[in-house]
């Protein structure tokens, strides 16, 4: 019904003339007859924008939405500044393209310099790219851009999200390049004793991921882990919770090459998976390596300070097979929104962030175990802990889904990994514990 | 313009949180952070201040023409943004339990079946973020099946150069070597060239039709036959799928794997460049070979599958939903009219700024064209010294976007034109009616052109020093 065509049949015939056709379809006349449609679409007729939203919303409505989650396993519910939505829906930076042209874009180009400037601060690194589809990719960008001729082999631990983990593999199984997994403990934290083992073997040893806080909520020894990965002269990569940054020691201050994340709990809503925005930030030694955008300061002709995409030779349109990486597209929305996110809750507030979700986690584990379960995260956590528990993980989910609760995450028969964020609150905490409780007691929840 | 961090000062700040409501918790002082992140310190009120005047210096769809070539600009509907509000989707996680996302299946689910109608395909993967992210998946499916048969000697992709630099660097990705193919006199594949090309060791073709140039390629059938004869497989880059929309479909010209830009054809926003989403859609015999997870539907409702050789994943959970919410709400509006009227539209637009420029500026190629045209400033050049750069720094003054200029390769001072179907006859006519006049200044006045634009926020920037002395963050302890 609607086609967003502004011009007129009028008008058309107008332009037709102009061009010197008849109608506008016969500007089709030099497509084969075998390729074109003989009939029309097998769509639908166009609805009223009324009929569209009503539709739209029967199907939002087929979606449960959980007041309260305590699921995170790499998307995380946090509260979200209302400055933030109201500066992303502006137009003039929601509509625009790539800034390729830096007179008529210095607010995109200065808002992404400006992103790149506070991933900088929050990783330790020296300089981050504009930005990479979601966490995972990220991840697996970083580990093909430490591969050279001579160091062809990835590691990764155990202990990483499974997610990033097999969306490096697709990377790395498509190049042909080989990722060796680095086995977890009992702790579940890094064997660093098997890292060191395996890197000491390997002459070409590319580059080492570990995950802090890790999967599992655990705290990683980095400080170990980046003497091993050094003196074996590969590269050691950390992926971090962007929050955790506020309060936990920097990839930078550990010595690692290139940080890397999901930065979705910047102010990006769960959004059923996405849109995200994966960060990747480095040395300045690997800067020419990076993928992806990068925005740099210049003058104008007259001395004003300007921004302007640069370092462009690493990139698909100029270097086509040679380039560092075919990104094109980025995610420079959710850019723009972590930026705003990062300047509205300043360092303060992150860490106010990081420490409530921190005290919450320990409050859901000390309830939970109360309730029966068994705490088996193996020691330090962050936000995210794993328990055990005789009743199934799954009969548990039910019961909390019941109740209008997103339980923690499933993650074997009868393991469970839970997550909270300063958004849960006592009540919440008590509630869950109830149910738990009632069904470790064997009654009906 | 203060940067973020040259605003506020120290102690500005918001707060939007309630105090802990549980006890403090520290961990071991080998974990804490020493240093605090230098964050701007502002207030709320100086956040909206700045972010509205940067927004000053930003130019999107909404503030004017924008053809911006290969990059279909167009009008980004508000009900899509609305939909995509709806916090029965914004607030849900994307590891929930299939049965408490059911409507976010059932969108995944229609879109799905809505594309294959478009494109002629059997099946369609979200997972994809981008075009090229899409690009980097489909060419996966084509080496996941050359291996599955055991064939490993393909180790070559096809690549005519008019392609987007994008083919070739995903080729790269996945290991390929890559194969030129020149193109005719006529802007198309060089079917004698092609035929050299192809051989045991071809993996497959990329292409996109209508091309670069915006032609539609008229031998498309006996090029895909071609490449499926020597047992490749051939790949479509949708960036163009605006131009034919509803007229003509992929699946039916032969190819066995495309992405789609729902961020160009589909109308959702470019957000100063991204997020996009780059679904793949593959024809059945590539279906076990998908990535991610498949929406299933049964009878008790929707679920998700694993295809049985599924080459992994390329984005952490299903796809970026809301974009694939915003692609929807409009496929939704235009229905199986608004399809092709778009597509008919766009190309009418294209050829109507064509023959307004054709005189004034060289088009190396001859029309009708496709939703885009490729004009050439080479003439000018040589005449008045004026490039196809000043006069797109000309156009900025005129309060427009300038075209993509430079691509394709293939053309000499290049500026491509795609004017989308949603500008109106009259922002038509001002915009040929300024180049025009730039054209004509170029002979009268070249020195004024050179040092376009005038009326910008900023003059030229000096890209060789930002590139020869990057300087990429802000120093924010500078004054310490």
């Amino acid at each position: 019904m609607g086609d967003y065509i502004v011009n007129t049949a009028r008008e058309q015939q107008q332009m037709c003339q102009a061009i010197g056709v008849e109608k506008p379809s016969d500007l089709f006349n030099g497509l084969p007859e075998d390729v074109r449609l003989s009939g029309p679409l097998d769509l639908p007729a166009g609805k009223s924008e009324a009929e569209v939203l009503s539709l739209i919303e029967d199907m939002a409505d087929k979606n449960q939405i959980f007041r309260t989650c305590f699921r995170g396993a790499g998307a995380y519910r946090h509260y979200i500044p209302a400055i933030v939505r109201n500066v992303t829906a502006k137009d003039e930076f929601k509509t625009a393209y790539t800034p390729y042209q830096p007179e008529m874009s210095q607010g995109i180009l200065q808002s992404i310099f400006e992103y790149q400037t506070m991933i900088c601060e929050m990783t330790g690194m020296d300089v981050s790219n504009a930005s990479l589809y979601d966490g995972a990719s990220a991840a697996a960008e970083a580990v093909m851009m430490c591969r050279d001729r001579k160091r062809k082999t990835i590691y990764v631990s155990e202990s990483v999200n499974p997610r990033m983990r097999e969306v490096i593999m697709t990377y790395a199984t498509a190049a042909g390049a080989k990722v060796e997994t680095v086995a977890m403990g009992k702790d579940n934290t890094t064997d660093l004793e098997s890292l060191s083992a395996l890197l000491a073997e390997d002459k070409e040893a590319a580059c080492f991921l570990l995950q802090q806080p890790n999967y599992f909520g655990r705290l990683e020894e980095p400080a170990v882990a980046e003497k091993i990965v050094h003196e074996a002269g590969a590269k050691f990569i950390m992926a971090c919770d962007p929050i955790s940054l506020a309060v936990l020691k920097s990839p930078g201050a550990y010595g690692a090459d290139a940080a890397v994340g999901e930065g979705q709990p910047l102010g990006l809503p769960l959004g059923a998976g996405g849109p995200y925005i994966g960060f990747l930030a480095a040395k300045q030694d690997m800067m020419r390596k990076l993928p992806g955008r990068i925005v740099g300061e210049t003058t104008d002709h007259d001395g004003n300070r300007a921004y302007v995409l640069t370092l462009q030779a690493r990139e698909q349109h100029i270097r086509r097979e040679k380039a560092s990486s075919n990104v094109c597209s980025n995610e420079a929305l959710c850019a723009l929104t972590a930026s705003v996110y990062m300047a509205a809750m300043g360092a303060d507030g992150m860490a106010q962030v990081a420490n409530m979700s921190v005290s919450a986690a320990h409050a859901l584990r000390d309830a939970l175990v109360a309730a029966g379960m068994e705490d088996v995260t193996g020691g330090e956590f962050f936000n995210e802990f794993v328990t055990e528990s005789k009743v199934p993980a799954k009969e548990i989910e039910q019961a909390c889904m019941k109740e209008g609760i997103l339980s923690g995450l499933p993650v074997g028969d009868d393991r469970m990994l839970w997550c909270a964020t300063e958004v849960n609150t006592p009540a919440e905490v008590e509630r869950v514990a109830g149910i738990v409780k009632k069904l470790m007691e064997g009654g009906a929840a | 313009m203060k940067l973020i961090f040259e605003r506020g000062g120290e102690g500005h700040r918001s707060d939007f949180l309630p105090e802990n409501a549980f006890p403090a918790v520290s961990f071991e002082e080998r974990f804490q952070r020493e240093d605090k992140p230098a964050l701007p310190e502002v207030n709320e009120v100086e956040i909206a201040q700045h972010y509205t005047q940067l927004a000053k210096q930003a130019f999107g769809v909404s503030n004017g023409m924008y053809p911006l070539g290969s990059c279909t600009m167009k009008y980004n509907p508000k009900v899509n943004e609305e939909a995509a509000s709806l916090k029965g989707f914004t607030e849900i996680h994307p590891l929930q339990p299939a049965k408490t996302m059911q409507g976010v299946a059932e969108m995944y689910a229609t879109l799905e079946k809505y594309l294959l109608a478009i494109t002629g395909m059997d099946h369609v993967t979200f997972q994809p973020a981008a075009g090229a992210h899409g690009e980097f998946t489909g060419l996966q499916l084509i080496q996941a099946y050359h291996r599955d048969r055991g064939d490993e000697k393909r180790t070559k992709i096809i690549v005519p150069d008019s392609a987007h630099g994008t083919n070739p660097a995903s080729a790269t990705m996945c290991g390929y070597q890559i194969v030129n193919v020149p193109s005719n006199e006529k802007g198309g594949v060089d079917i004698a060239l092609l035929k050299e090309a192809v051989g045991e060791d071809t993996a497959g073709l990329m292409l996109t039709n209508p091309n670069t140039l915006g032609i539609f390629d008229e031998n498309i059938e006996e090029i895909t036959a071609i490449v499926h004869e020597a047992g490749g497989l051939c790949y479509y880059d949708g960036a163009n799928l605006n131009a034919v929309m509803g007229i003509a479909r992929p699946g039916d010209m032969g190819f066995d794997v495309m992405h789609m830009n729902l961020h160009k054809t589909f109308s959702t926003p470019h957000g100063g460049g991204g997020p996009g989403s780059g679904p793949v859609a593959c024809k059945d015999f590539l279906k076990e070979f998908l990535p991610g997870r498949q929406v299933v539907c049964e009878e008790k409702g929707y679920s998700f599958a694993r295809p049985e050789k599924t080459i992994g994943s390329v984005t952490a959970f299903d796809g970026n939903a809301l974009v694939v919410l915003r692609a929807l709400a409009y496929v939704l509006t235009l229905g199986k009219e608004g399809i092709p009227q778009a597509a008919e539209n766009a190309v009418l637009n294209a050829n109507y700024m064509r023959v307004g420029l054709q005189d004034v500026m060289d088009v190396p190629y001859e029309g009708p064209c496709m939703h885009e045209f490729v004009a050439s400033a080479k003439t000018i050049k040589k005449e008045t010294g004026v490039a196809a750069l000043d006069i797109a720094k000309g156009m900025i003054d005129c309060d427009m976007h300038p075209p993509t200029i430079y691509f394709p390769l293939i053309v000499d001072e290049a500026m491509m034109f795609e004017p989308t179907e949603t500008e109106s006859k009259a922002s038509i006519d001002r915009a040929v009616e300024a180049i025009r006049g730039i054209c004509k200044k170029a002979y009268e006045d070249p020195e004024e052109l050179h040092g376009a634009p005038h009326h910008a926020p900023i003059g030229r920037p000096d890209e060789v020093t930002a590139a020869r002395h990057p300087v990429v963050r802000f120093e924010v302890k500078e004054e310490e």
